[in-house]
Formats: structure tokens, sequence, C-alpha cells
């Protein structure tokens, strides 16, 4: 029996699972601890907590998106997608400043707001669109390394042009005062800030649109006929190069509105601000399976709220100080056991490890 | 490359206009400001200039040279000045627009002092204007001549350029490296004006340069050919002697050039290290690890654990005893942190790798395990490596045990390369599966990459530790990674040679060039993306490789498999 155990799984994967249960077992515990032990949060900061992680979550669903969608047809990752993100919140910050100085957003904040967002995601397509013309595009068919290395090499271009034009420093994003304070609606007021309502919505809402123009519309047939074989689409006379750039302009569209959300959230801008966005959106995207839409949507809630709770939740239940600080080692670890576990991700998709 | 072949006036204007937006982009990036300091030629040209004009002589170069395949000659000397020219209007029209409205609140670089040197002298916008066209058009057609030169006299006038920049560049290295020394001050005044180099000195090097290439490119006259032609025997005596005598000048190296010279060597050393060892990860393996620093860091933090006399005392062993065991920690995380990315592949490999080195490095900076690794403060006062009476107390001592290290590391990996494993590497770059169908335990062969990659990291990383006294989590984030991943490909993925003029090239030109620190990482991006699009081999390719690269394939790229149908 030990024999025929032994043939079917490898010393490796025993050593995973030992690992697996171990963390998992490590999860519990502070989780335990925290809530029946310890006590030091009210349900209502649970609550809030909650309510934040769905908005970050939200947010790295729309950036998220992007890189499901490249990977879907291109199989490639879209490494400098933080940095399409970073570009176009960052631009549009000097319209925002600008705005503010002249009241405009006091005046009219719903269409300062869409005007940022146009200039954000005008500028994010830009990016992505010019992306691919000039490194991306030469290197399809090249050997898979190849156009990984480039988007690398792309990502730090990116960051230090960023940083080279518009400065290093950290910028704040102007106040929306509508926005401040909790939400007020029909008549009472409900346990959540305004900001981050609708920062929920309004992501919502881009991904109830994305869906409907991936399903519905012709070129999001078109898309998913590449995404399904190129050379078939090719011949029902689609332009293959026509689509990839739509893609790429789509992608880059989300990530502009996912940036002036991420500003509404978090107020500052800078020009590393993509980078680990970026890599969570990524996480998100292999959580909810690579190349799969609502996939996408789905891991990036799911990792804002892990983010959002996960500190307070496992590691204070530890002993452990400052909590806060190790909440991105708790994104990079949920993605490196996301990809060891179940590269398929929650969804499971079309990647096998073979093609991972 | 089986596009049409045409090139019409319109296409003049898109080269003209594509370095347009590349100068454009330039001037905002703040170069032509940061450089324009340096002086090249005293008086006469600085490197921020070149930085400026760069682009308008590089496009008039691709404009004339694509012209010339089909045209005439003058259509493509036209095309180079027409094409400068049109660079010129939008460098123009960056100086109208900053000089009427005020753009620095959004572009930090417009800047008074750009504004000044965008006038070359002239005191009306007008007169800059005309200036600017003037020298663009130049420039233009300079980049043209350039291109319409035979093949070995512009490599030869390349090669003198590039050796008038970069005597220029090293003037300050030199005067601080020879200044005491008796010779230097005759020299010094003949090649050198008080910021840049003199006429003499830019006419010697010129000429040197210009010799130097025609002298290697004349097939008769090159070393090589004449070495190749004796007898076996002389051959190896003459390889020997060569080794010999390249050992003896890198032992006196040091001693000849002093303090600080030095350190810049002892640091390519340090990056030669770690690029010999990741070098064996991506490029025998073709395991892409972004989290590679995480390796140098164990190596580092458990040198300046173990050794430390400060705060965080622990062991206070000496560096000696220290060294293997950081080694042996470094190489245990390569083959842990291997195991759970065994069953990867290539891009899912190198963003889990990345997810590593990043919690480690969020770890070493959390508040949690700062009573034992010093947190964002780091860890300070370890000592420095002695033998008997011998200290190696600053980096003209320290030169010699990295030497040591890279002799030792070069000689494993060469050794490796050739080896079974080596060649079970290459195979498993190739194609995983069918190495596994002949034979190759991939588990193993895996493992042992990733713990010989990680091996070398932490013997730099002691290294490290040692040569600065003291270190800090900043050290050791991502971008370590990203330069160590740069230096490779530029040298050429799989090549041991490519790895040490990757790193004199990445590591230590930059050290040259302070006014560059701020553009490093912008031009190793650029320079990835660079070469992966022009030479994804790199500059001294490793010849498999290379045969992989420029292979055609069979058959059109298919799609990996039926993808499912919900996808999208």
């Amino acid at each position: 029996m030990l024999r025929n155990f032994m043939r079917k799984y490898d010393v490796t994967d025993i050593v995973m699972w030992l690992i697996g249960l171990g963390l998992l077992l490590v999860v519990l515990w502070g989780s335990y601890k925290t809530l029946f032990v310890i006590q030091k949060y009210e349900s209502s900061v649970w609550l809030d907590f909650f309510i934040f992680g769905l908005a970050q979550g939200s947010v790295y669903a729309l950036i998220a998106l992007g890189y499901t969608l490249v990977y879907g047809i291109l199989f490639m990752i879209n490494f400098a997608h933080g940095e399409v993100f970073t570009g176009g919140v960052f631009t549009a910050y000097f319209v925002a400043i600008a705005m503010e100085r002249s009241g405009f957003i006091e005046r009219h904040w719903v269409l300062a707001l869409l005007i940022l967002m146009a200039i954000a995601m005008t500028v994010s397509v830009a990016i992505a669109v010019l992306l691919e013309r000039i490194a991306y595009r030469p290197l399809r068919g090249a050997p898979r390394l190849v156009p990984l290395i480039t988007a690398i090499g792309a990502s730090f271009f990116l960051q230090y042009t960023y940083r080279g034009i518009y400065g290093s420093g950290v910028k704040t994003y102007p106040d929306f005062p509508a926005l401040d304070g909790k939400l007020n609606l029909l008549g009472r007021e409900w346990p959540i800030l305004t900001t981050q309502a609708l920062v929920i919505v309004v992501a919502a809402l881009m991904m109830v649109f994305l869906y409907w123009y991936v399903q519905k519309t012709k070129a999001g047939k078109a898309m998913r006929a590449v995404a399904e074989d190129k050379e078939a689409a090719a011949l029902m006379g689609i332009d293959v190069d026509q689509v990839i750039v739509n893609t790429f302009a789509l992608g880059g569209a989300m990530a502009g509105v996912a940036g002036i959300l991420y500003a509404l959230l978090f107020k500052q801008v800078n020009a590393f601000m993509g980078f680990i966005p970026g890599i969570k959106a990524f996480t998100a995207a292999v959580l909810g399976g690579i190349g799969n839409v609502p996939g996408a949507m789905l891991g990036g809630l799911f990792l804002g709220i892990v983010e959002s709770l996960g500190p307070s939740l496992i590691l204070d239940g530890l002993g452990i100080p400052a909590p806060y600080q190790l909440k991105d080692a708790i994104a990079f670890t949920l993605l490196v056991l996301v990809l060891i576990f179940r590269p398929t991700g929650i969804l499971g998709e079309r990647l096998s490890e073979k093609k991972a | 490359m089986d596009k049409e072949l045409k090139f019409t006036w319109s296409d003049i204007i898109k080269y003209g206009a594509i370095g347009g937006v590349v100068a454009v982009y330039v001037i905002l990036i703040g170069m032509v400001v940061a450089f324009n300091e340096r002086y090249i030629i005293a008086e006469t040209l600085t490197l921020g200039q070149i930085a400026l004009f760069a682009p308008t002589f590089l496009l008039a170069y691709f404009a004339a040279n694509n012209a010339r395949k089909i045209k005439s000659l003058s259509f493509s000397i036209i095309a180079s000045a027409l094409a400068g020219l049109v660079t010129g209007v939008f460098v123009a029209a960056l100086l109208v627009l900053a000089s009427k409205v005020n753009i620095r609140e959004v572009f930090l670089n417009v800047s008074p002092e750009l504004l000044e040197i965008l006038h070359f002298g002239k005191d009306s916008l007008t007169g800059a204007t005309i200036m600017i066209m003037i020298f663009n058009l130049a420039v233009g057609l300079l980049g043209g001549l350039f291109a319409l030169t035979p093949r070995r006299w512009s490599n030869a006038i390349l090669m003198g350029a590039s050796l008038v920049a970069l005597m220029g560049i090293m003037q300050e290295l030199m005067s601080i490296t020879f200044g005491n020394k008796d010779w230097f001050k005759p020299v010094s005044e003949f090649i050198y004006a008080k910021k840049g180099l003199s006429w003499g000195g830019t006419a010697l090097f010129m000429l040197l340069g210009i010799l130097g290439s025609l002298w290697r490119s004349s097939a008769s006259l090159h070393p090589g050919t004449k070495i190749a032609k004796m007898p076996r025997r002389q051959q190896q005596t003459i390889r020997i002697a060569s080794f010999l005598l390249g050992l003896i000048i890198l032992l006196w190296l040091p001693r000849f050039l002093g303090s600080y010279p030095s350190e810049i060597l002892t640091t390519v050393g340090i990056y030669i290290i770690m690029g010999l060892g990741l070098n064996i990860v991506v490029g025998f393996a073709g395991l892409l690890d972004l989290g590679y620093v995480a390796f140098f860091a164990i190596g580092a933090y458990t040198v300046g654990i173990l050794t430390t006399t400060g705060k965080l005392a622990t062991m206070e062993w000496g560096f000696w005893m220290a060294l293997p065991a950081a080694v042996f920690l470094a190489t245990m995380a390569g083959v842990i942190l291997g195991i759970p990315v065994l069953k990867m592949r290539g891009d899912y490999l190198a963003i889990v790798t990345l997810g590593f080195g990043e919690i480690i490095r969020i770890l070493v900076l959390s508040d949690w395990l700062k009573p034992y690794i010093g947190g964002a403060q780091g860890i300070l006062q370890i000592p420095k490596p002695s033998i008997g009476d011998y200290a190696f107390k600053g980096p003209q001592q320290i030169y010699y045990i990295v030497l040591i290290g890279i002799l030792l590391v070069g000689y494993i990996a060469w050794r490796l390369r050739d080896a079974r494993i080596g060649r079970a590497w290459k195979a498993m770059r190739e194609d995983e599966d069918v190495a596994e169908a002949m034979g190759i335990h991939l588990v193993s062969t895996k493992l042992l990459a990733f713990a010989t990659g990680a091996a070398f990291a932490g013997l730099s990383g002691a290294i490290f530790a040692a040569k600065l006294g003291s270190i800090f989590p900043h050290s050791f984030n991502l971008i370590v990674s990203i330069n160590v991943l740069s230096l490779i490909i530029v040298g050429g993925i799989g090549s041991l040679p490519g790895v040490v003029v990757g790193a004199l090239i990445l590591v230590g030109l930059p050290e040259l060039l302070r006014e560059f620190a701020d553009y490093r990482m912008l031009f190793y991006g650029a320079l990835l993306v660079a070469m992966m699009l022009v030479k994804p081999e790199g500059f001294i390719p490793e010849k498999t490789h290379a045969r992989e690269l420029h292979q055609k394939p069979l058959e059109p790229e298919v799609a990996p498999e039926a993808p499912a149908k919900e996808a999208i």
C-alpha cells in the first residue's frame, strides 16, 4: 500500500502538502485566537475592514482584467500593465490639480470625475497600445521568455520615465468635498464611506460593461475567436492584429478607470505606485483562473478582502507586532500558494501546468 | 523582413517625427540638462548636447540607410537632412511652447537652464529656433553621410568617436586615480583642458580609435587569425602565456589604480559573481528567476548576523567562519524555494520567484523580525575579514577576495557547463518533455540549478556584507535582480564571458558617470526591450542559444491547445 502511495505521489508533492497544511493550521489558529481569545475588534470594525477590502478589491479586479484579457489572447504576462495603470492616473493628476484650483471640482464634481476618468483612460489606452506596437508585436512567436523579459524591461522603463518626466515625489490627489463622510442615501446613513461606495459602484459598472462588450458585441466575439484559435480566426476574416490592439486598449481603459478609483481611495500617486497593485492584480487574475473574465473580477474582490482582513484576523492572533506592515506579504504568499496548488485558479481555466 | 520595399517622402517625415518624439522625450526626462555640465570636448561639446542630437543622428541614419536600398545616393542624403529638419521642428516647437506657457508644473525638467541650453547662445526666440533647425539639419546630414560611408570606415569612425566620448567621461576619474603620479601631469595637460578633452586629445583618441578598428578589421593583421594558423603546441603556449599575463595584470590592478577605481571594480566583481550564478539558473537551465536577490540577501545577512560586533551581536565569528555558513544557507534556501516551483514553467515561475523575493524583503523590513535582523536600520559594525595580521580593510584589499571568488565561481560554472549536468540543463531549457523522455531527472536537475545559482549569490552577498561593513534591507530590492538579469542578457544568455562584459558595461560604466545614476534603471529597462527586439542572444552569444533564437519555426506558431469554451 505504501509503495502504491509513493508511486502516485512524489516526495516533493508530500512536502508541498505538508507546507500547505501547516500554513492552513497557522491561519486557523491565528483567526481563532483573534476572534475568540483576544477579541480586540468589534464587529463594526470587521465590517469596515470588509468594505474597504471590497473597494480595493474592485480596483484590483479592474486591473486584473487587463492581465486576463491579454493572457487569454497572447498567452503572455503583460508585466508592464501596472505601469499602464500608473500612466493614466499620474497624468490625470495634473488636470485634477488645475480643476481644484479653479474650483471646478467643488462645483461639478461628477463632471470633474468623468473628465479625469476620460483623461486617465485615454493615456492608459495610448500607453498600452504603444507598448503592444513597439515592444510586443515584433516578438510574437518568439520563445516564451523573450516577451516576458521585454515586458519586465518595459515596466522599468515606464516607471523611470514617469519619474523622470513628472518627478519622483509623492503627489496628493485633490479632495472631492462631495464625497466626504459616510454615504447618505434614501434618508438614512449607511455604514460605508461615500468614496468606497462610489468606487465599488463604478468598478461594478465597468465590469458589467466589459462583460457585455466581450460577450455581446461583434468586436468581443472576434476577441473570443482569436483567443480560441488565431489561425482559424484569421481564416474567418478576422484581423488578428487589430483584435490584439483592441484587447490591449480595452485592458488599458480598465486600468485607467482603476487608476482614478485608486486615487479616490488612497489619495496618493507616484511614479512607482503601479508596481505592487500590478502584481497583486496579476495574483487576482491567476486566482480567478487567468484568461477568464469573471474569474478576474472574483479573484480581485477575494484578494482585496483577504488583504484587508488578513493582517488583523490572522497575524494579530499570532502575536506579531505591527501586522499591517505584512499585508503585502499576505498577498504575495497567496500568489505563491495559488500558483503552486491551483495554477488553474478558483474557476478553473484553460491553463494547465503544462502551459503555465 | 519581406516588407514591400519602398521609401517615399512621407517616410522621411515619419522618421523625422519619430526622432522628434524621442528628442522631446530625452529633453523632458531631464537628460539634456543633467548631462550638460559634462564636457566631452572642452568648450565645444557637452554630453547633454550629444543626448539632444543623438535621436536626430540615429533617425537620419536609419532614414538614409533605408533610402539607399532603393533610391539614389543624393536622395538618401536629402532624406537624412530632411529627417533631421523634421526632428528639429519638434524640438523648436517644444522651445516655443515652453517659452510662451509655463509647463514646468507638469514637466519638472523644463527649467530655465534647459531653455538657456536650447537657445544656443541666441537671445531671441526666432534666433534660437533658427539655430535649432540649422543644427538638426546638419546633424541629420552627418547621420546620412555616416550611413553612406563604407562599413569598414564607418565602424572605424564610430570606434574613434566612442573612444573620445569614453576618455572625455573618464577625465575626473583619471585625475582622481593618477593625480599624484609624476607622469600624469604632462599627459593630462596635453589631452585634457580644464573641462573635457582638448583638441589635441580629441584628435589623438579619434585617430587611435580609427586605427585600432582598421587594424582589427583587416583580416591579415588580426591577431586571432594569426594564432589560428600556428601549430597546436604554440597555440597552447600562447593561451597559457596570455592567461598568466592577464592574471598578473588583474593582481596588480588595484595597486595601480588606487582606492576609488578598486571600489568600482569590487562592485563590478560582486555583480559578476551574481551574474555567473543567475546565468546558470536562467542561461543554462532556462528558469527565469526574478527573486534572485533573496539569496544574495541571505548570504549578506548570514555574514552580518554571525560576525557583527554591534547591537545585534550573536556569535561574533570571523568572516572566514561565516562565509561557508552563508553559502550553505543560501544553497539550502535555493533548494527550499526550488521545491515548490518545480512544476512551473516560464512566466509563472518568474512571478512566483518575484513573489518570494518580495516576501523576504517585506519580512526583513518588518517590526516582527526586527529584534533579530535589525529591521530598516539594518546590521551595523560587520568586521572586515583578515588572515593573520593582514586585514582586508579597504576596497583595494577586498578586491582580492572578489577576484578569487570570480575565478572560483567562473571555473565551476565553466566546468559545469560542459559536464553532464550542464548538458542536462540545456536540454531542459530547450524542451522539458523531450529532456525527461531522454532520461533526465527533472526534479534533481532543476534543484541543482537553483542550488548552484543560490550558492553563488550567497557567496556574493557574503563578500558584499564584508565590503560594506553594514547592510540595510533596501540594498536587496528587486532592482538588484533586474540589474543582474540585464547584465546577463546584454552579455548573452548562457555565455560566461558575456557575464563579465555585461557587468563591466552595465555596472562599471554608470559608476563613472555620476549624473547617470538617475537614469540607470530607465536605461536598463530600455536596454532589455531593445536587446530582446534586436539582439536577443546578447553581444557575446553562446552558440547553441543563438542558434535556437534565430531558428525559423517549422510551422506557424500554434496557440497552445484548444481552450475552454467560456474563456473570455
